[in-house]
């Protein structure tokens, strides 16, 4: 059988590595066989998956920050170490990104010649009748009544309306046909491989021109998509920070809805937005699983909570109303949450300032000294308890300060000092020893938004749904041939004993008819894999098909 | 709304139900496998090992004896296998009506439904080629241990979901995953058996030995060929199916979490399980990977799979708010 009969698949023939001592473009050009051969593809996706595991286990600095500190609080010999192999980033390490870029490139090297080997193939007639057809993993043998020539016409329509690509050669009486099918196989291959290679584009594309913010927001209060505006911010080098899309957001209402075993079932957040300034404003339902779509960007729900609110008047008779900060949850089915307020301007004072830290639960079960508990997420009866200090707060020392809670170190070394604490329900207060009264008069509840703009988004979409149909029928499509030789029978008695007719036995036309004139010898191959028996396999339709050549074609008009 | 209560718990007695039928089905096809008449597979797995091992007849006929009850025990297994499933089915369609929602919104709903893939995959097999019942035992062994697991460890009172997982997003992505990994699972098993089968042969075909410890149980099985082109071919039919799963999990954390990627751990062990796959796809069409060492891949992803399922769920923590337990 020769080499182009065999070969039913573009895929790269097996290559050695580079040998030494050769011309400078040899060596470019071997090296460039060796790592766009499927040996390199296959280690390379290993190593992909290797190089993600550390990934998975240890925390990232891109999920969160917090996870790695601690990390390197509990193992500070280790961890010093791991950072300087990228451990805590993996996903954007130079290691990760040369085993991504090696794919990458492995991949186009792979996917262009072969894309140029199968629009040849495709052009080419089905290969010639080979010389031995019962060597064939699939084959027949049959006879018919009419000439050979009548013969390859009736198997050439059967074949045709099959779909099947047909070439037909005479060779003096004898008549040929050569038949292949599934070309989609090799096609929706390529497909995959060429999506493949745009979802890695997309996708790079995207984290290098796409923005993203986070903010917290209080019912009430909005915010604008301006990077100086958030919380936090991260933008990709070509993203242009200085022009966002124009969007501005108010949060009208928050609510939770809750089943009666206290699991949230729906948080919305009601929101009004103008995509101009003094533009017309649309309200919006923004919920979990349905972010806010336009102009490329969307804005997302991802959290929520409660701000306490509080009344400080001071001794000089000056009150302050609406004092309030958010506090973050710290157990999210009870909802008891933790933070900090820092009030940098007292009226008349020393210049020392006012810091409360504070804890606060939406249903206090009990109420009494040192004892706040949460029992339900539902704000039904809030209560706060707070620790009030006095002294630096150290907002000036340079340092970035976490919002939500106070900075330790002022406290250690005595900079701020406790003044005063106490456990307060709503419209209860709080008196310190200056005669300063701090009144806890409510909450709100605020929402954290999310605006993200990645315009790789839809690439990788697209590619996705290329690279999903590709693959489909480059696994259920079976690429395939059969071979066809009508001649005129040269032994009218009886033909001998043929091993290879054992695929046709139950062939009503098998037994050796005197009168018969054509004998057919029929061969088929299909690529590895789909070959064997079975409903559905290669070996059945080869039957059906032998079936279908001994008898006189009906379908025929 | 509010979970009907005694409808959950009819759904627990079928699962319970459908523990103890598949239990009767272990016997039964352990009983025809260790009694019973060889049966055409494995009679024509033994022509074909004799093929190859050139006429000799050294795989034997000395164990062809025939026991008329092996056959008996062997219908009772699958008749068993089947009020299982149909057990399953009623469990679980008993828990989504019970809660209002899709049955399979935690850990415990996961493994009911995937060993559920497993044995409708299994008899869907058998189905097309009867004689693959002898690999009952090997089959219903896994899918039973693993509902004990997720009987005892993982179990999970019938319950709303959370807000998150409201998404019809939920119904299509989880069902992909449940779809590929019950698939991935006969896949498992019938690579092992294949690496068993194997090594049988090869001893037989090699040296003419007697094959010793696991290798025992190759004479019984179907040839290593039959095993090798079936594991691939659930691959090959679970492979778009978990790459689904992945697209559509990408695309419900776009709209969830605000960007379709971001390396959670979860996600990130999915895309581990799919390039193995793949590996062990490119590795059948590679020269000098075919065989063993590609089976040993297939073994790998399904090891990805299940760490990903428990290790993931339950050590490491990331945004998935799936798994039920507390
Ligand atoms: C992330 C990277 C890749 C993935 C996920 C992937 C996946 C796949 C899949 C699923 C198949 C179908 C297997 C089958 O027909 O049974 C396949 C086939 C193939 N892949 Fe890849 N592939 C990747 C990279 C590559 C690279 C870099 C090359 C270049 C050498 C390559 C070359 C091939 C070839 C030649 C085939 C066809 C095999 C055949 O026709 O028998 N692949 N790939």
């Amino acid at each position: 059988m020769t080499e182009t009969v065999q070969r039913l698949s573009t895929a790269p023939e097996p290559v050695g590595p580079p040998r030494r001592s050769a011309s400078p473009l040899v060596v470019v050009r071997r090296w460039w066989r060796v790592l766009t051969s499927m040996r390199t593809a296959l280690v390379l996706l290993f190593l992909l998956a290797v190089a993600a595991v550390p990934g998975s286990l240890l925390p990232q600095r891109s999920l969160n920050q917090g996870k790695v500190s601690a990390y390197y609080a509990e193992h500070p010999d280790l961890a010093p170490v791991l950072d300087r192999l990228s451990m805590f980033d993996v996903f954007s390490s130079p290691w990760f990104a040369a085993i991504y870029l090696l794919l990458f490139v492995s991949l186009i090297g792979c996917v262009v010649p072969r894309t140029r080997m199968h629009y040849r193939a495709m052009r080419q007639p089905p290969p010639p009748v080979p010389s031995r057809l019962d060597r064939l993993p699939q084959s027949a043998s049959l006879d018919r009544d009419e000439s050979p020539a009548a013969v390859a016409d009736d198997a050439a329509a059967i074949l045709r309306r099959g779909h099947w690509r047909v070439v037909r050669r005479d060779v003096g009486e004898t008549v040929e046909l050569s038949a292949e099918k599934g070309y989609l196989r090799e096609i929706g291959n390529l497909a995959f491989h060429a999506a493949l290679v745009a979802l890695l584009f997309g996708l790079a594309f995207g984290k290098l021109s796409g923005y993203e913010g986070q903010i917290l927001v209080e019912e009430g209060a909005g915010f604008c998509n301006t990077f100086q505006q958030y919380d936090t911010y991260r933008n990709g080098p070509f993203a242009d920070a200085g022009s966002l899309t124009p969007l501005c957001a108010d949060l009208d209402r928050f609510s939770v809805e809750y089943e009666e075993n206290l699991t949230p079932s729906r948080f919305l957040a009601d929101l009004t937005y103008t995509r101009e300034l003094g533009g017309p404003a649309s309200a919006y339902p923004l919920e979990v699983n349905s972010p806010l779509r336009t102009d490329g960007i969307r804005l997302y729900l991802t959290g929520h909570g409660f701000s306490p609110r509080f009344t400080i008047t001071y001794p000089d008779g000056s009150a302050f109303t609406d004092i309030s900060a958010p506090f973050l949850p710290e157990d999210q089915s009870t909802l008891a949450s933790s933070g900090a307020i820092k009030l940098p301007d007292r009226p008349g004072g020393d210049g020392t300032q006012l810091a409360i830290e504070g804890f606060f639960v939406p249903t206090a079960a009990e109420f009494g000294d040192n004892q706040l508990v949460s029992v339900d997420p539902r704000p039904q009866n809030p209560a706060v308890a707070i620790v009030v200090y006095e002294g630096s707060i150290g907002l000036d020392s340079g340092a970035a300060q976490n919002v939500f809670a106070l900075d330790q170190r002022q406290i250690d070394r005595g900079a701020l000092e406790r003044v005063g604490a106490g456990n307060l329900l709503v419209g209860q207060s709080l008196e310190l020893p200056d005669g300063t009264e701090i009144r806890f008069e409510g909450y709100k509840q605020w929402a954290a938004l999310q605006l993200s703009h990645d315009p790789g988004q839809l690439t990788v979409l697209v590619a996705s749904v290329v690279m999903l149909l590709g693959l489909l029928c480059s696994l259920v499509v079976r690429r395939r041939r059969v071979w066809l030789r009508c001649r005129v029978s040269d032994d009218v008695v009886s033909r001998p004993g043929d091993p290879a007719a054992g695929a046709a036995t139950g062939d009503p036309a098998a037994d050796g008819d005197a009168s018969s004139r054509t004998v057919v010898d029929v061969g088929g191959l299909a690529r590895a894999d789909s070959g064997g028996q079975g409903p559905g396999s290669f070996g059945s339709e080869f039957a059906a098909l032998v079936q279908q050549f001994s008898e006189k074609d009906a379908g025929k008009d | 709304m509010a979970v009907n209560d005694s409808l959950a718990a009819l759904a627990d007695t079928a699962f319970t139900g459908s523990v103890v039928v598949y239990s009767v089905a272990v016997v039964g096809f352990a009983g025809e496998y260790a009694f019973g008449r060889r049966g055409r597979v494995a009679r024509t797995s033994e022509e074909q090992t004799a093929t190859a091992v050139g006429g000799s007849d050294r795989a034997g006929t000395a164990t062809a004896t025939a026991v008329g009850s092996g056959q008996r025990l062997g219908a009772l297994g699958l008749g068993c296998t089947v009020i299982g499933a149909a057990l399953q089915v009623l469990s679980l369609v008993l828990r989504g009506v019970a809660t209002d929602r899709v049955p399979w919104g935690n850990m415990f709903e996961f493994a009911c439904a995937a060993v559920l893939v497993t044995v409708l995959s299994f008899l869907w097999l058998v189905w097309q080629a009867p004689a693959f019942r002898h690999i009952g035992v090997f089959v219903l062994i896994p899918a039973l241990f693993v509902l004990v697991y997720a009987g005892l460890i993982l179990y999970a009172e019938a319950e709303p979901l959370v807000a998150a997982l409201r998404s019809y997003w939920l119904a299509i992505h989880v069902a992909a995953a449940i779809t590929a990994t019950g698939i991935f699972m006969l896949s498992f098993v019938v690579t092992v058996l294949y690496l068993i089968r194997q090594r049988y042969e090869r001893g037989v075909i090699e040296d003419g030995s007697m094959p010793r410890m696991i290798a025992g149980l190759g004479p019984r099985l179907p040839a290593a060929a039959v095993l090798d082109r079936l594991s691939y071919r659930t691959v090959a039919f679970a492979f778009p199916i978990w790459t689904f799963a992945v697209i559509a999990g990408a695309i419900w954390a776009e709209s969830a979490w605000g960007r379709f990627w971001g390396w959670d751990p979860k996600e990130t062990w999915a895309l581990i399980a799919w390039l193995v796959y793949a590996c062990y796809l490119h590795a059948r069409a590679t020269a000098g990977w075919k065989g063993v060492k590609a089976a040993r891949i297939n073994l790998l992803g399904f090891f990805a799979m299940t760490f990903n399922f428990l290790i993931v769920n339950m050590v490491v923590s990331g945004l998935h708010s799936y798994s039920g337990l507390t």
